[in-house]
């Protein structure tokens, strides 16, 4: 297992454009959202926690098609099935792989980017929170995505159509801790939904994804 | 021994030609019934019910609103069933139901929402609302056009059956936590559920029930919808079945020639 | 004819015209497709007995 995930963070960082490419994505789209709606900083600060949840979410689906289609066109991927290990694991650390690849850096960079946007000082605790909570979940429910969609030629549009329903309570509930924490609301419902429906994910979803996994292997 | 029976009975049509000469038989007879029943229920509807005090003529939109919102979540209920009895038992007539009643469905949340828009520009004011029952509506949407997005990009169709009906599982479970996710994030401006509520039927309570003048004209609207989509389903399902056996036959045929 | 609709007269009717076009519209597709699909196993069902 150990050595399934040290390779697949091997590939990822050895791959080049994966790993950098989401947090430019980000940063990308936090810098264009003032441009859209105009520089006034109190308006800025409101928005800032949606934004950024946002903005990582966007960037997170972006590297969901690589998570399994590399796997799956140089064959490695029938190797893995066939493996003594069982299937449900072998997802559970591709997603792992993809949360440390994609999901942490989103999390580290997330206050950087909370500065351009003028988000209140209390926020920046509460939205490393939120982001810290939320992101494994995206990276769950986004293998299972990309399990349904791996031998597919054209997956990648049809993937963001079928994940992003599935992230709107993460979302929801994440985006309202960051909300709450910068106007110094309490946050302690939202952020209990928001680890629960991550518990939930990390614990459930794998089943799903490895059966998905299988017909697609058949 | 009378329960063995009777699953017997019920499984039988899980045979394609048996489905189909059966939905044959009895298609005239639904398609007849819910023609009758709507244009009963939307007429009476229509012209000979009187404006409500307070929302003035817009009442009647009810007759399409109410009925076209209950099958959307209805159909997809349905959906999620027929998933279930094809991972569990394999049987194709299932999943071809389950993909014959997407687009119905789609449909039923697309009219829910068209009127209910329709309805809420005069009487809340705005098209759109960002209230818990209408964003859960659309986030249904969302989930239809996954749905048949999915079904149309697989080529081979039991692959397709195969991951459409663990798709609809999963997202059953989602869509029913977005339910209460969108509930917690704001609160409503849509009253509640007013048709359905044992109260209100029996008239117990007085608060907000749909009286019985609007009640009579929609419950047959909503036997209508009903029909419409046993209708549709029992129609499209054998379009799908028809479809499969053409596909199959041309594999056969490449195979020998 | 149509009953006094007073001042949301648009609405309703507009409501209406939009459902009714949709349910028809879903039922004609279907049923275009219903027959083009059945004709063509038909088609299909007697090459297939005539080539044996």
């Amino acid at each position: 297992m150990i050595a399934l995930l040290l390779r697949d963070l091997k590939l990822a960082f050895r791959a080049g454009g994966g790993f950098g490419l989401g947090l430019a994505f980000f940063l990308i789209v936090t810098v264009l959202v003032p441009f859209s709606v105009g520089p006034q900083s109190s308006l800025l600060s409101t928005i800032a926690p949606g934004v950024l949840w946002l903005g990582a979410l966007l960037a997170c689906l972006l590297s969901l098609d690589r998570l399994l289609a590399l796997d799956w066109e140089d064959g490695s991927l029938d190797l893995l099935a066939t493996a003594p290990l069982p299937l449900e694991a072998v997802v559970s650390i591709k997603a792992l792989a993809h949360w440390l690849t994609t999901g942490l850096p989103l999390v580290l960079a997330a206050p950087f980017l909370g500065v351009l946007l003028n988000l209140p000082v209390p926020g920046f605790f509460w939205l490393v929170i939120s982001l810290l909570i939320g992101t494994p979940a995206m990276s769950v429910i986004g293998t299972f995505g990309a399990a349904l969609t791996v031998g597919l030629k054209r997956g990648g549009l049809l993937l963001s159509l079928l994940v992003l329903p599935l992230y709107v309570p993460t979302l929801i509930f994440g985006a309202e801790v960051a909300r709450r924490g910068a106007t110094g609301m309490e946050t302690q419902t939202p952020l209990l939904m928001l680890a629960g429906i991550t518990a939930a994910t990390i614990a459930l979803l794998p089943f799903a994804s490895a059966a998905v996994l299988r017909i697609n292997l058949r | 021994m009378s329960i063995a029976a009777k699953t017997n009975t019920l499984w039988e049509y899980a045979n394609p030609r048996k489905f189909l000469a059966t939905s044959e038989r009895v298609l005239p007879f639904f398609w007849m019934s819910s023609l009758l029943c709507l244009v009963v229920g939307l007429t009476w509807g229509f012209f000979f019910t009187p404006d409500d005090y307070k929302q003035g003529s817009t009442v009647k939109i009810i007759y399409l609103h109410v009925p076209a919102a209950l099958m959307a979540i209805n159909c997809w209920l349905m959906m999620l069933a027929t998933s279930l009895v094809w991972l569990v038992r394999r049987h194709h007539v299932s999943a071809l139901a389950a993909r014959a009643a997407a687009p119905v469905g789609i449909v039923m949340t697309l009219i829910a929402l068209a009127t209910g828009a329709i309805w809420g520009q005069p009487m809340w004011g705005t098209w759109w609302a960002w209230d818990p029952r209408l964003t859960a509506f659309l986030i249904l949407f969302l989930f239809y056009l996954g749905y048949v997005a999915l079904w149309e990009a697989i080529e081979d169709s039991d692959t397709a059956a195969d991951l459409t009906s663990v798709l609809c599982l999963v997202g059953s479970v989602f869509a029913l936590l977005s339910r209460y996710a969108v509930n917690f994030w704001n609160q409503g401006l849509h009253q509640g559920a007013s048709v359905m509520r044992a109260a209100a039927v029996t008239g117990a309570d007085t608060e907000e029930k749909v009286s019985n003048i609007y009640f009579y004209p929609l419950l047959l609207c909503i036997i209508g919808f009903v029909l419409l989509f046993i209708t549709l389903v029992l129609y499209r399902t054998g379009t799908e079945i028809r479809a499969r056996r053409i596909k199959a036959l041309l594999a056969r045929e490449r195979l020998n020639g | 004819m149509i009953p006094d609709l007073g001042k949301y007269a648009d609405a309703v009717l507009w409501s209406y015209a939009a459902s009714l076009a949709l349910l028809i519209a879903l039922v004609v597709f279907s049923v275009m497709r219903g027959r083009k699909v059945r004709m063509e196993m038909e088609k299909v069902e007697n090459r297939m007995t005539r080539n044996g």
